[in-house]
């Protein structure tokens, strides 16, 4: 199962590294990571979705990260009300025959085209997995040359 | 006044007691061993960093106080990172000091460079690269305070030379102040009253208790709940010396190697208390057979080792000292434990100790229990890693804290007699004998050098089988007798010995064991101790790798 931690660390150079040891050295991996200043230019905030299958690699991975001296506080979004978004770039194939039909795609998920091309579109959006899911279902049809994922971000309600 | 990096380092280290320092010159420390030729502080030039390292870590499981090493960039570093890993793995303050190439050219391949810093990251508690000289102080402030608190371990100074030479005012932080580290110090109240509760209803309850005791000085309020509760104890390797072997509570070591009544008592405990141990895979045994009746009461600084392996009933985080103190206190009712003290005392009779002594042949446990003999019980020993190891846990009782010393969780042959140098630096007035083997003494003899130099008379017993004997003994149980590569040549130890201006007895005959051994100890100089034992002796008894703690072999005799 898919979990969202977001760690919030000591703003210098090597935590980043600290951390992704943690997961490298035990075989797990990171689905994907996001990190970024925060208010207090001392602190960054990360968020990591990480795959666990059980509590037990869970409750150890969160063990783990607080035991590092740089981590300030782990949290665990998975069962924490929190909102998520993740933004997306997709290149796919565009002729001006598309339109509608590309504009039909991107209506309903809440995407647009940022740049229309001679024979591609860049599309952008941004949202929680299942909306992204259903563009790229929707977007399918007219083939993904491209496609670029930020990691999720989280706040907690 | 301005200081260099250099003297600034060594004013702190005088600020946080440090008395001594082993290491190793090179071209990337020379600032700091310009500061530190007319230092305050006494320096031992090992004649390999692996044996700085470990010597450091001898001394701080010896004395407590945090150890010192240093090394100079690239292979000065990586030549400590055995010690470091040791260090690690056993949770032994210690701080290693090592240069680095200068700044301008960290990154460029640079002569003598490594990533130290890389490399260490998984091996310390944390690490510094100190990129200005104006955090050094700091810096080393902070990294003494984590070395030593919460769950010890080494941390790691890399500084580069550039940081040794620049000048600046030389600041010392008393206070220190880091907002994201907060060890838990005392056990929740809910946790320990929930504790007492069950404490008080078990009908056989069992005490496990490993190296965190020992870490958190915490030995009298060990012993104190112990006889309290009047229930039997059992302890780790890394625990040995948290409470009297003499005692009749004590069940001696558990685990893969431990005595047969305290694997039977973990296996038919209804209750363990666990205290600053982390049930290591030597320990216990195939894990989901282990301890089948016991509900599980885990008290530990570090919350990653609460159920990691085991399933935990009652977690109760926090410093073994304070936490234990918390129990005594709120312990009201007491647990009738005389039937099961029975059951432990007849399984005592029916599984003892042992192995068969013989005439004519040096059985290593004989030797072992003639240093026993000899020293009172008042020595301090150290081990390499085997046979060796084991034997020494076995078949010498340990009354006193910080009088075994030997690498637990690492396994690192090779650390015995430099951390007997480092114990000897510590406790200049304890017999210090390192009981070795004649694989292990060889991967750090050039210490002998070390030792003869500065007059830091240890004693070594090698127990010279002609095997790894361990390995070996593993070949002949599970690998039908094929031994491959684990006969051993061996130089003349006592010329050896001689070489370095040392003593050097060989000892093949048993009635001379004891004499030899009270001749060591009478002379004034670093001893090494031939024993021609057993050839192939197995240590028993056994659990085999992935099997149940009450599989033991139990052996011939």
């Amino acid at each position: 199962m898919r979990h969202i931690v977001s760690i919030l660390v000591e703003n210098k150079f090597g935590v980043l590294a600290r951390i992704a040891g943690l997961f490298s050295a035990r075989g797990y991996n990171i689905a994907s990571l996001a990190v970024s200043e925060t208010l207090d230019p001392t602190i960054s905030y990360i968020t990591m979705v990480v795959e666990a299958e059980d509590e037990k690699i869970l409750e150890q991975i969160k063990k783990q990260l607080n035991k590092l001296i740089d981590v300030i506080i782990v949290t665990d979004f998975t069962k924490k009300g929190h909102v998520d978004r993740e933004l997306i770039l997709a290149k796919v194939g565009y002729s001006s025959k598309d339109k509608s039909k590309l504009d039909g795609v991107l209506n309903k998920a809440g995407a647009k085209a940022i740049q229309r091309l001679d024979d591609a579109a860049i599309i952008e959006m941004m949202g929680n997995q299942d909306d992204i899911r259903e563009l790229l279902d929707g977007l399918k049809q007219f083939g993904i040359k491209e496609l670029v994922r930020s990691g999720r971000i989280a706040i907690s309600k | 006044m301005k200081l260099t990096g250099a003297k600034i380092l060594i004013e702190a280290l005088k600020k946080e007691g440090v008395e001594v320092m082993f290491g190793y010159p090179g071209g990337q420390v020379l600032p700091i061993f310009d500061a530190l030729y007319d230092a305050d502080i006494r320096f031992i030039l090992t004649r390999h960093e692996q044996g700085a390292a470990h010597a450091a870590d001898g001394y701080s499981r010896a004395t407590g106080k945090v150890g010192v090493c240093i090394a100079t960039s690239g292979p000065g570093a990586t030549n400590l990172t055995t010690g470091i890993a040791n260090a690690y793995m056993d949770s032994i303050p210690m701080i290693a000091i090592t240069g680095q190439v200068k700044s301008s050219l960290i990154g460029n391949d640079a002569f003598q460079e490594a990533d130290v810093t890389g490399i260490t990251r998984p091996i310390t508690k944390h690490n510094y690269l100190v990129k200005d000289v104006l955090d050094l102080a700091r810096t080393i402030r902070e990294a003494f305070y984590i070395a030593s608190s919460g769950r010890p371990g080494p941390v790691l100074i890399d500084i580069p030379s550039d940081i040794q030479q620049q000048e600046t005012v030389f600041i010392w932080p008393e206070e220190i102040e880091i907002r994201s580290y907060k060890p838990t110090s005392f056990g929740h109240p809910g946790q320990i009253k929930k504790a007492a509760k069950l404490i008080a209803s078990a009908k056989k309850p069992l005490i496990y208790a490993g190296g965190g005791v020992i870490t958190s000085e915490a030995h009298h309020e060990l012993r104190k709940l112990t006889e309290k509760l009047n229930a039997p104890i059992t302890w780790t390797l890394m625990g040995i010396g948290c409470f009297p072997a003499t005692h009749k509570l004590s069940l001696g070591m558990l685990g893969m190697h431990g005595t047969a009544y305290a694997n039977h008592a973990i296996m038919e405990a209804d209750l363990i208390l666990a205290v600053g141990a982390r049930f290591d895979d030597r320990v216990t045994g195939r894990l989901d057979k282990f301890a089948p009746y016991a509900k599980i009461i885990h008290i530990d600084i570090d919350p990653t080792s609460i159920s990691k392996n085991v399933k935990v009933d009652i977690p109760i985080v926090g410093d073994a000292k304070n936490v234990l103190g918390q129990l005594i206190e709120n312990i009201n009712n007491l647990p009738d434990t005389s039937e099961w003290l029975k059951t432990i005392e007849s399984w005592k009779k029916k599984y003892p100790l042992k192995y068969q002594d013989k005439k004519d042949i040096i059985k290593p446990q004989y030797v072992v229990e003639q240093i026993y003999e000899a020293t009172k019980g008042n020595a301090i020993i150290t081990t390499e890693v085997g046979q060796n190891q084991m034997w020494a846990a076995q078949w010498y009782k340990y009354d006193y804290p910080r009088t075994f010393i030997s690498s637990g969780g690492l396994g690192t042959m090779g650390f015995g007699f430099p951390a007997a140098m480092g114990t000897k630096v510590g406790k200049p007035d304890s017999i210090v004998f390192d009981i070795a083997g004649d694989g292990s003494i060889q991967m750090n003899i050039q210490e002998l050098a070390t030792c003869v130099c500065n007059k830091i008379n240890v004693k070594v017993a090698i127990l010279n089988n002609g095997y790894l004997g361990m390995v070996r003994q593993w070949q002949e149980l599970f690998y039908k007798k094929r031994y491959s590569y684990t006969t051993l040549t061996s130089p003349d130890f006592v010329k050896l010995a001689e070489s370095y201006g040392a003593i050097g007895i060989r000892v093949t005959k048993k009635e001379d064991v004891r004499r030899a051994i009270e001749k060591a100890i009478s002379i004034d100089n670093v001893v090494f101790i031939d024993f021609k034992v057993e050839g192939e002796e197995n240590v028993f008894p056994m659990v085999p790798a992935g099997e149940a703690l009450n599989r033991m072999i139990e052996g011939l005799a």
